[in-house]
């Protein structure tokens, strides 16, 4: 029986939380997560979920006391947002090495200054190289189901790292949507306890988070590297798991009339769910365009996305974040550089979208994707477009 | 002699739960202080170690000196990592996960790590009041980079980031009061101790790790390398400091002070001064400043463990009178 | 330890580059460092132990006489044990090889 309901993102993804059973959670608020630590405290609070709930007093103290837990041998789990997540980015590159199993959803909103509460993706950018595992969601049952698979996937013992579920800041944490809840048997089920191998223990001591002399650390960073690489296996699988546990699929790459297509759009992020909008109604005017949505950041799926635009002409990035003085939109220079080598590859037309939460419309994708094509065609002077400055 | 059948020391336990072999400067203070610090505890103890000394000395990959589990992250967090853990066995034992019993968790750190960088991490473990051990192993610098300057460096030392010179007579401020910030955060057990008298150390320490709920040990830690000081005379050093009144020795308890150590009359500053090369530069106004400063903080001190009536004298030096007794 | 510093692999490394030898860094001779040796007249010596009590090295132990005597395996020379000694057993003297 599937009971359907509606829900705020940030509610529904706390509640995701409770089915997985954590044993810690860090909390520090930040807007737009708030809704997601509070309903958390709340759940605490009336028994439903037991938990250590720690208020700490920053996010960089936040990501240390998940490293801490975490370490020990405990489920955890903690969630913030651009300033925050730009605080504790040093507790995050270490915690990926150290390979633990945390999970941190993080609702996407624009880095200051000026200071901004409204969603972009340049906070997911600056943790881009911290070595975890990066899922990207764009729907409230895309978050709770990723929520809950991130868990599985960190703590199978092929990977052990940490994973980061993003989710825009309050085009998703803050709206009402439809969201199937898994039952909390299926959920026990699908995800056992697995815990870190070698954890502090007076039983058994170890030394975690020693330094590492020249002799051995590019040793150190390879072994890092190959580890994230390999947990693309783990990931597929553990997707393909939950599709028969749940019937809901999810793949590194998705697809959206994108076979065939002569042109694509690529999407990460809720901003996807408008331009599908846009790709059916430039179907229907008898455009050959189709999307592809990023659903693995990282690691990233080479494969998939090379398979996914082979047969394009063109193909439209669009980024939510901006790397100032560089290629433009720091998505769409890693697509350009998993193409490089393509013999046969699309011409990329890189377009800054949306930052700092202005929202491009239906209309707005449409001459976006138009404007790609004419580019596409006559060539720019330009490393990127960015749409809808006000001059 | 032949009366008693063993000496004090002799009871210390054997096992070294720091193990020889590290790395630290010939005669670290730190060293010798964690070493008895730990003498003092059992094998059911977690350690967090915040970036410094004791840190690097003692865990350079692949090697380790730790026989108890040990982990180490960053610089400022050391509190915040050691409260993680200690709700992630909280959150374990509840839920009927097998974890061994009455584990402790005590963090670690320097100087620079506790009063500055670290202070945030720190008070919020505090306020919070996580079961676990904060210990300070104050050198009075950022010695591990090289000797700079932190908020515990006393008022006219000489370090890299607060030289003498024309401008400059060393450190321009006084030495940031660590125990009494944490005592405000009113926790069970405050201490300070020093590895000059390790027997005093080490019963705080046990005393601090058996306390329920957050405890704070700051130990005075003699650098010979940064305080420019012979590294034999370490403990002599320290214990200078504790009877000129720079260090007190003293512990509080929910709350309520209790000194350590009755120093009827308080040696001159003057002669703790004078043991290192870090203080050679400074003139007799600095030392006489210093010495009023010195005496205003302990008369401060005695009032709150109730002694106030006695007051501090200063005792005349017997610097070139011949032999001074450690 | 099994491997050197310039044979350690990639692979050799635990997960997360965790040591999970205790204590292993007893392989290490600091005593290399040393510049003076402490030398002992035991004939004083009282077997009290303070100058174990006081090493920053943890390297003094009681000998099969009980003697309280340094490990030069890893003794660097501070002088601590010969400062705090009170019936003066140690003298410390100048490393010469």
């Amino acid at each position: 029986m599937v009971t359907r309901v509606g829900m705020e993102v940030s509610l529904a993804l706390a509640d995701a939380v409770k089915l997985t059973q954590p044993d810690v959670i860090a909390a520090y608020p930040i807007t737009p997560q708030t809704h997601i630590v509070e309903h958390l405290a709340e759940l605490v609070a009336d028994g439903e979920l037991d938990a250590e709930y720690m208020p700490v007093e920053s996010e960089h103290s936040a990501m240390s006391a998940c490293v801490g837990a975490s370490a020990a041998g405990a489920r955890t789990f903690t969630a913030t947002s651009s300033q925050g997540l730009a605080l504790m980015v040093e507790v995050v590159y270490v915690a990926a090495p150290m390979r633990l199993p945390i999970v941190m959803a993080v609702a996407n909103r624009a880095l200051s200054a000026p200071l901004s509460i409204w969603p972009d993706h340049s906070d997911m950018m600056s943790v881009r190289d911290t070595g975890w595992i990066q899922i990207i969601t764009e729907n409230g049952q895309q978050a709770v189901d990723n929520t809950i698979c991130s868990f599985r996937i960190a703590e199978d013992q092929r990977v052990l790292l940490p994973v980061m579920v993003h989710l825009d800041g309050f085009t998703l944490t803050h709206v009402v949507e439809p969201i199937i809840f898994p039952e909390q048997d299926a959920v026990n089920r699908f995800l056992p306890r697995n815990r870190f191998p070698l954890p502090l223990n007076p039983d058994r001591p170890v030394a975690m988070g020693e330094f590492a002399p020249p002799f051995i650390f590019t040793e150190t960073k390879w072994a890092q590297e190959v580890n994230l690489r390999n947990s693309k296996k783990v990931i597929t699988q553990v997707w393909e798991e939950f599709d028969k546990a749940f019937g809901r699929k999810y793949t590194p790459v998705e697809k959206y009339h994108s076979d065939g297509a002569k042109v694509l759009i690529m999407t990460m992020g809720s901003s996807g769910e408008t331009a599908s909008v846009a790709i059916d109604e430039l179907r229907d005017e008898g455009m050959n365009v189709g999307q592809i949505r990023l659903r693995l950041w990282r690691p990233f799926p080479f494969e998939e996305l090379r398979e996914a635009v082979k047969d394009a002409d063109v193909l439209i990035v669009m980024d939510r974040a901006l790397s100032f003085g560089g290629p433009g939109g720091p998505f769409a220079s890693e697509v350009k550089a998993a193409l490089y080598n393509q013999s046969k590859k699309p011409k990329i037309v890189s377009y800054v979208i949306s930052l700092g939460g202005r929202d491009v419309t239906v209309s707005g994708f449409k001459d976006i994707i138009r404007k790609g094509v004419e580019i596409a065609e006559k060539g720019s002077k330009n490393e990127y477009e960015i749409y809808g400055v006000k001059e | 002699m032949e009366k008693y059948a063993i000496y004090v020391p002799r009871l210390v336990k054997k096992e070294e739960k720091f193990a020889p072999g590290h790395r630290a400067c010939i005669g670290c203070g730190e060293a010798l202080a964690i070493r008895q610090a730990f003498k003092a505890l059992d094998n059911n103890v977690i350690v967090v170690n915040a970036t410094g000394c004791a840190e690097i000395f003692s865990s350079q990959l692949p090697l380790s000196s730790w026989e108890l589990p040990w982990i180490h992250t960053l610089f400022e967090n050391a509190a915040a990592v050691a409260s993680g853990i200690e709700a992630a066995y909280k959150a374990m034992r509840r839920k009927g996960i097998k974890v061994p019993e009455n584990t402790k968790v005590v963090a670690i750190a320097g100087d620079g790590g506790t009063s500055d960088i670290g202070l945030q991490a720190l008070s919020g473990a505090l306020e919070r009041g996580h079961d676990f051990t904060y210990i300070c192993f104050d050198n009075e610098a950022y010695m591990n980079t090289g000797i700079q300057r932190s908020s515990a460096t006393p008022f006219g030392a000489w370090t890299t980031t607060s030289p003498t010179g024309k401008k400059s007579i060393g450190q321009f401020s006084w030495k940031k009061n660590m125990p009494e910030i944490v005592a405000a955060h009113n926790i069970p057990y405050v201490a300070t101790a020093t590895h000059g008298y390790p027997f005093d150390l080490m019963a705080k320490v046990a005393k601090a790790v058996a306390t329920n709920g957050p405890a704070y040990v700051h130990i005075l830690s003699a650098c010979p390398t940064g305080w420019r000081s012979a590294t034999d005379t370490i403990n002599r050093q320290v214990r200078m400091a504790v009877q000129t009144g720079m260090f007190p020795l003293y512990e509080v308890e929910n709350g309520v002070y209790r000194m350590s150590l009755d120093i009827p009359k308080l040696r001159p500053v003057a002669d703790y001064l004078k043991t290192q090369g870090r203080f050679r530069h400074l003139s007799d106004d600095a030392i006489a400043r210093i010495q009023k400063r010195v005496e205003v903080e302990y008369q401060k001190l005695l009032e709150k463990a109730g002694h106030g009536s006695q007051k501090t004298t200063q005792r005349k030096s017997r610097a070139g009178a011949g032999k001074i007794s450690a | 330890m099994a491997k050197s510093e310039s044979e350690m692999t990639w692979k050799d490394l635990e997960i997360g580059n965790i040591v999970t030898e205790p204590g292993s860094a007893r392989v290490y001779e600091s005593g290399t460092w040393r510049s003076q040796r402490p030398t002992y007249d035991f004939k004083k010596c009282i077997k009290c132990g303070l100058c174990a009590l006081y090493c920053p090295e943890g390297c003094i132990g009681p000998d099969k006489d009980g003697y309280f005597e340094a490990n030069m395996y890893y003794c660097k020379g501070c002088g601590i044990c010969a400062r705090e000694c009170w019936p003066r057993v140690i003298k410390m003297v100048e490393e010469v090889e």
